[in-house]
């Protein structure tokens, strides 16, 4: 038993879907705006059927659940649409696009990320991003980031979701400070929770960043700097997305700088 | 079995939430003794074209009026517009929370359904050269000079927040302290400051007892509200009540949470009688609840229909008055049993946002956009009114020993939405007709006097 739990928390993903589940729990018993029910199976179900056909179009060795799993749940928990048919769509997008744009052997783009920029292109005026829908309930923030500890701990990759941090911290707090504003200002957006998702489940995802640590940190210093851009100076609220979006295009050209060994999932 | 519908006319019941200023903030000319408390403010927003009307129920001397709002752009004379003061009641009582009431039906008989309506509406100079030199010396440029209506308004950029601060003081706008570092950051962030007084001898030809509402058109990407100034002379937390006109969807801030207020609640009968009270109390028990922290939502709707309507529709003139310029040639939704709009306004949404907050829970002006929500929304309280006539029958015990548990449930519910005192609702729904003990109405008369009625 002993045994079997150690194998399971050697897989960061297992602590990815025990947050991101009881984070959608949450939503929907304490606040409104939750996403509908009736979207979950329809978004978990397209991104596994998805996951599966893929696996088996390109005869790979087996099908895993778990990475499909946590995009179908960041999805639910960030991307909002007017249509029911798009939430499929979004979620078939996303996993689509790990098997089908990739670059020496490793996908270009998160896959949640890259369904709910596909969207945003393809359907403007249908979906959106509620970015304040979680409000800045810190203790919120600090369970997250509790749980993302441990995740860090398990994960390779847990560098980038302080790399980013840090360089939203040195936006933020920079511009509350040219602006002689009180740091509650900056606080709040740090609070924010669709920031700390970003932060902790997309930007960190280790498939679709740089390979090499500097790498790394330069990826996440430059998706914060266009997405602070974005938000602040050009009023597009989806800035994160866009940022990551356009970043990840990049991923081959920074990795052909900084040499390093591919991640791969440990097997739990 | 045929269902009548009766719908009888809708009485208005004010609530005592006075709106009391502008999202800006008043400045005294005179040291006279000014506080805001609340706002009532209405934004359409389109593509990057925003119009803002702003309430003004400015109490004291015209002549103490002073306003400073910061704005995204430098507004031209023809930007500006002075509004009626009905407009924006219109759309405030059409979207304010409502009280509904139903009559329970015979439990022996047929069905008789009447409905009523209450609808709780939240009652909720031109510059000579020599100023502009003086201005000038102290980094503020007068971008714009000119009269509208009864106001004078003055467009002001300025280089240094101190320049700012102490040209206002010299033209004697009194400004509350802290004001300096806000004007500051909104001077780097390249924000213009919209600054007006009354004119008061085009008030008083204008024949007005009252200053009418401000309305600015202009072309941004921000869409954004300031808030954070007028949280400085206020005592204590202040309301604002934001309405929003666009043509996707619900309105949301991005910076703060939003939360739907409370709805669908059936309600004991006396609330009828103290509907703004109930309100009031509903709001500050929902506001502590969240610890002041969030952005209430209370009404969220396409203004193609209402079910049911607060008030009438808006025209299609009244809403293009308020900033709703690409209304088009669409056909109304009739539905029966509703009002529909006239058939021009279909394409219009309407969100009514409803925030107390003071600098401490929110420090950011409101940063909002415009979603593709159109889920309909609205605060509505029922009250049921029990049978209360003949009703011999088995089914009639059941409905009467049912009565009492619903009562029950009805106290519970306010008592727990206004934070009231159960022992209290208990007493006073005894005295309204809402007995714990009621027992079915048997007529003892006579069969004949019971068929002719002459008992």
């Amino acid at each position: 038993m002993l045994e079997r739990l150690r194998t399971i928390s050697q897989d960061p993903r297992h602590f990815q879907i025990l947050t991101l589940g009881s984070l959608l729990c949450f939503l929907f018993f304490f606040y409104d705006f939750a996403p509908a029910i009736e979207i979950i199976p329809f978004v978990v179900g397209t991104c596994l059927l998805t996951q599966y056909v893929f696996t088996k179009v390109f005869k790979l060795s087996h099908f895993d659940f778990r990475s499909p799993f946590i995009t179908s749940l960041s999805l639910c928990l960030l991307f909002k649409a007017s249509v029911f048919l798009l939430y499929p769509i979004a979620a078939l997008l996303a996993i689509g696009s790990k098997f089908v744009i990739r670059y020496e052997g490793k996908h270009i783009f998160n896959p949640a990320n890259f369904g709910i920029v596909a969207l945003l292109f393809l359907a403007p005026d249908m979906v959106w991003i509620s970015p304040g829908q979680w409000g800045s309930a810190l203790w919120l923030a600090l369970a997250l980031a509790a749980f993302a500890t441990l995740v860090l701990l398990t994960a390779r990759r847990g560098d980038m979701t302080i790399f980013f941090l840090l360089s939203w911290v040195f936006f933020v707090f920079g511009r509350a400070l040219w602006l002689g504003d009180p740091l509650s200002i900056p606080l709040l957006s740090m609070q924010s929770g669709a920031l700390l998702i970003f932060a902790f489940f997309m930007i960190s995802d280790p498939k679709s960043t740089p390979d090499h640590i500097v790498g790394r940190a330069l990826f996440t210093f430059v998706t914060a700097g266009i997405a602070y851009t974005l938000q602040y100076h050009f009023q597009i609220r989806e800035g994160l997305f866009y940022a990551l979006f356009f970043m990840s295009m990049t991923t081959p050209l920074i990795d052909s700088f900084f040499k390093s060994q591919r991640y791969q999932w440990r097997q739990a | 079995m045929k269902e009548i519908i009766l719908t009888l006319t809708a009485l208005m019941v004010f609530m005592p939430m006075q709106a009391k200023a502008f999202c800006g903030f008043y400045v005294a000319k005179a040291d006279a003794d000014l506080f805001n408390e609340a706002s009532k403010v209405v934004m359409s927003r389109e593509e990057d074209r925003t119009v803002m009307t702003m309430a003004n129920d400015f109490q004291g001397d015209v002549k103490d009026f002073a306003i400073v709002i910061p704005v995204p752009t430098v507004i031209k004379k023809s930007q500006v517009n002075v509004a009626d003061n009905k407009l924006i009641d219109h759309l405030d009582s059409y979207t304010a929370p409502r009280l509904v009431e139903y009559y329970d039906d015979n439990p022996c008989h047929q069905r008789v359904y009447m409905e009523a309506m209450r609808s709780g509406a939240a009652p909720m100079t031109s510059m000579d050269s020599e100023a502009f030199k003086e201005a000038k010396k102290l980094g503020v440029t007068i971008e714009e000079s000119y009269t509208v209506g009864e106001y004078d308004i003055l467009i002001l950029s300025a280089k240094e927040s101190d320049g700012l601060l102490k040209w206002l003081n010299n033209e004697s706008y009194k400004l509350p302290k802290g004001a300096e570092p806000i004007l500051k950051s909104y001077i780097k962030q390249d924000m213009k400051f919209f600054v007006a007084k009354v004119n008061v001898k085009e008030f008083e030809s204008s024949g007005f007892t009252y200053l009418r509402p401000l309305q600015v058109a202009y072309e941004s990407e921000k869409f954004m509200l300031p808030i954070r100034l007028g949280t400085l002379n206020a005592k204590g937390p202040q309301d604002l009540i934001l309405m929003t006109l666009t043509k996707k969807g619900r309105v949301e801030p991005v910076n703060y949470r939003t939360t739907k207020i409370p709805t669908g609640n059936d309600i004991p009968l006396f609330v009828a009688n103290e509907f703004g009270d109930f309100y009031k109390a509903m709001f500050a028990t929902q506001v502590e609840k969240e610890k002041m922290k969030t952005v209430f939502l209370e009404y969220a709707w396409d203004m193609a229909w209402c079910d049911p309507c607060a008030a009438d529709p808006l025209q299609p003139e009244e809403l293009r008055e308020l900033g709703v310029w690409w209304l088009d040639e669409g056909t109304g939704m009739m539905l029966p049993g509703r009002r529909a709009m006239p058939p021009q306004a279909v394409n219009a949404y309407v969100t009514r946002m409803h925030v107390r907050y003071d600098a401490k829970t929110f420090p950011e002006d409101l940063v909002l956009q415009v979603t593709e929500d159109r889920q309909n929304f609205q605060g509505r309280y029922v009250m049921r009114h029990p049978w209360n006539e003949e009703a011999d029958c088995e089914e009639a015990t059941a409905y009467y020993q049912d009565l009492t548990k619903r009562f029950e449930k009805e106290a519970k519910t306010l008592a727990n939405l206004t934070g009231w005192d159960i022992s209290d609702i208990r007493k006073k729904m005894e005295e309204n007709g809402q007995s714990f003990d009621m027992k079915p109405h048997k007529d003892e008369r006579p069969w004949w006097e019971q068929m002719w009625d002459n008992g």
